[in-house]
């Protein structure tokens, strides 16, 4: 039969969970990593991997998917503009259950707005140069390999004369995000597992500050599951051996300075500005802008967006999540108020974010030894 | 059609919203809480609440009942058409009750404007599938609505049957029972998002809709030990597994390594960001069966096209704790739950 296996295609994983394993062993305090990406908290609770790791290593889910940190604000903007008669709103499946001040762009669809699911901005750019009569705006929402293909489709709609296309910005940059963590206070990080994909584009180098100004250990590392384990199992050996250092384990993908060629256009198009983060705040130079050059592609200011003022709802501890102060478990909203299907806190709303996938991989067995402990 | 809930707390707080989405359609946890919150108070009975893909009815001749809808989109897709799916999803919805499809009524509701080929090659993939199982129409109903107002065509199927011995049924399955799949998963529900979603993209993803009740009737007419039989359709094999544990409150262990999947379909799945276990089959069944049955079933079921790669993926335990543990191919483990709604693909 033409089959394989769902994970684990080269059995990798075995190895590097026995280096993990003897790395630990070394250890003389109990170490907690932050993962940067969803992709990797997601891919370690699904793999199971989380369920494999030595007692004193603990995985943190950093900021989740992209979507876990658009704030509410940002969402109220996509319902705003979604509302409006001949828009067409183009988004990934991610944000369609995050909540704004006022409902889902789930339940906006429901009431009868135009929302499409699509895979990439330029999928949002086909469907500008098919529906002519349709205002097509996309809600890039994403850290830097988002930002980068939203900046393309903007290139590519000016090139094309698309005056019935525009994008919503919402993107984020990573650097900022690890600053904010660590300049947030008492954080318990030893080390960071870095985003492949993001690493991608921005490149090797750009964790390097973190590794000098904080002398925490920083490893990049794509998100199989033997990649996960492989990219622990170096950040365990650095802690042990007291290096603070920068490692690439995603060579064949990642170079030091990433992609110039995306980087180029990114900052042709967007500019850094001061974004709001759900359950960060705002940061400074941790989002970006349109260029005045490219006014006319913003929907902000094509549809005269407001600029929202959305508070976060009360008892939400998506911060604390999201820095590694509080586990899941420890929200009071978590799996009562707040659930998959009806997700307040964007981590819950989002397959990549921490809560859902502590709700869809571990609950039942938590809450059992919840119930056992009592 | 199915409706167990895995997980009544969260239920119990999720907000009753004042229009249906699309999640709620799904086959996931949201169509349940529809069913239970909505449809159930209003038309249950006892037939009803048995939830089983179809009605046996009481009386002397054991008429089995079963209804499907399809409205998919793409009308034509890799593997398949609405034509096929219509006639596959109400003759193995009866199939896996034990039931021999004895007629099939069809409704068409045709869109103003649909054209007149698009609708004859549909009705030939009806009449092609309805030869394969060796079920008939018999009777129908056609509707021609207002442009706008539809998608082109939808299809509903109702399918009346023969059932067959009251053995296959989930109240009949015990600790060491055997799980099996008849062959790889999530071909169809990724075959039809990837024609739906990507027309651009071209790949190898073809959908697995098919009749199996010969396969079916066959296995039961010749091996004992058959203990239940569900498709995986919507909900996907997580689906149906989580359903399996909710339903006997056992505890039910699944093996990911021997869960079969072709790689251009795990390639795919991984691309979009969907777990494939969620995804919908249509030309598959999950079998249990007594453990002293196992070789022999696995021989009938090999035996026959559709069913040449089935395995044994996962064994029912005897912890009285309703949960479904996927043990995964690098050894470790997660609890498998019911996917929520409609397969969303991610931030690429």
């Amino acid at each position: 039969m033409n089959s394989t296996s769902v994970q684990d295609v080269h059995g990798q994983t075995r190895p590097a969970l026995a280096r993990l394993r003897a790395a630990a062993d070394k250890l003389v305090n109990p170490v907690r990593f932050m993962d940067i990406c969803g992709t990797h908290a997601h891919g370690a609770f699904r793999s199971g991997l989380t369920t494999l790791l030595p007692p004193n290593v603990t995985l943190l889910s950093g900021m989740g998917g992209p979507a876990c940190v658009t704030s509410q604000g940002d969402i109220d903007q996509f319902i705003d503009v979604c509302r409006r008669s001949g828009v067409t709103l183009c988004i990934h499946g991610d944000i369609l259950r995050v909540t704004g001040s006022h409902g889902t762009l789930e339940q906006s669809r429901a009431e009868g707005a135009d929302i499409r699911v699509v895979y990439s901005s330029q999928d949002a750019l086909r469907l500008a140069a098919a529906e002519h009569h349709r205002q097509i705006v996309f809600a890039g929402v994403g850290f830097e390999t988002g930002a980068a293909c939203t900046a393309a489709a903007v290139l590519d709609a000016d090139r094309l004369k698309l005056n019935n296309f525009s994008i919503i910005a919402s993107h984020k940059l990573t650097m900022p995000a690890m600053r904010a963590i660590l300049e947030s206070g008492d954080v318990p990080i030893d080390g960071f597992l870095c985003p492949g994909h993001v690493s991608v584009i921005i490149g090797a180098a750009a964790f390097d500050p973190i590794v000098h100004e904080y002398h925490l250990p920083c490893v990049i590392a794509g998100y199989e599951a033997a990649q996960t384990a492989a990219g622990l199992a170096r950040l365990t050996e650095l802690v042990a051996r007291g290096e603070p250092a920068l490692e690439n384990l995603y060579p064949q993908a990642v170079t030091e300075h990433g992609n110039q060629a995306a980087q180029v256009i990114m900052d042709k198009v967007f500019a850094a500005a001061d974004w709001t983060w759900r359950g960060l705040g705002e940061l400074k130079g941790s989002g970006l802008a349109v260029r005045p050059e490219y006014a006319r592609y913003d929907a902000r200011s094509r549809f005269s967006l407001k600029t929202p003022v959305a508070k976060e709802p009360m008892g939400n501890r998506c911060g604390d999540i999201i820095t590694g102060r509080a586990t899941p478990l420890e929200c009071k909203m978590f799996g009562s108020a707040c659930t998959p299907s009806h997700a307040i806190g964007p981590c819950m709303g989002n397959s990549q974010g921490a809560c859902q996938s502590w709700f869809k991989f571990h609950r039942t067995r938590h809450l059992r030894k919840a119930q056992e402990l009592a | 059609m199915t409706a167990i809930l895995d997980d009544p707390d969260a239920t119990n707080h999720r907000p009753v919203v004042p229009r249906l989405t699309l999640a709620q359609g799904s086959g996931g946890q949201l169509s349940d809480d529809l069913f239970i919150s909505c449809i159930l108070p209003r038309l249950g009975n006892r037939v009803l609440n048995d939830l089983l893909d179809s009605a046996i009815l009481p009386g002397a001749d054991r008429i089995a009942l079963t209804i499907d809808s399809c409205v998919v989109q793409p009308l034509k897709f890799p593997g398949g058409d609405i034509g096929r799916l219509a006639v596959c999803g109400a003759v193995n919805d009866l199939a896996v009750c034990g039931a021999k499809p004895l007629g099939l009524a069809l409704s068409l509701i045709l869109s103003e404007g649909l054209e007149r080929s698009v609708l004859e090659e549909v009705l030939d993939s009806i009449a092609a599938t309805g030869a394969e199982a060796g079920v008939r129409v018999v009777t129908g109903d056609t509707k021609v609505i207002p442009r706008g107002l539809g998608a082109g065509l939808c299809i509903s199927t109702a399918g009346v049957g023969a059932a067959g011995p009251p053995e296959v049924h989930p109240g009949a399955i015990r600790p060491g029972d055997l799980i099996l799949i008849s062959g790889t998963i999530a071909d169809h529900g990724l075959a039809v998002l990837l024609a739906r979603d990507m027309p651009h993209l071209r790949s190898a993803v073809r959908s697995d809709v098919a009749p199996l009740n010969g396969m079916i009737h066959r296995l039961l007419d010749e091996v004992a030990g058959v203990v239940f039989l569900r498709d995986p359709s919507s909900g996907g094999l997580a689906g149906v597994v989580v359903d399996i544990a909710a339903r006997t409150g056992l505890h039910v262990t699944l093996y990911e390594k021997d869960i079969p999947i072709l790689p251009h379909t795990r390639h795919a799945a991984d691309m979009l960001g969907i777990d494939p276990l969620e995804v919908a089959n249509e030309g598959k069944v999950v079998v249990v069966v007594r453990p002293e049955a196992v070789d022999n079933v696995l021989d009938a079921l090999r035996a026959d096209k559709y069913g040449k790669d089935t395995q044994i993926i996962g064994v029912v335990g005897t912890e009285p704790d309703g949960v479904c543990d996927l043990r995964t191919e690098i050894g470790g483990s997660r609890i498998l739950q019911k996917p929520y709604g409609e397969q969303l693909m991610r931030i690429g």
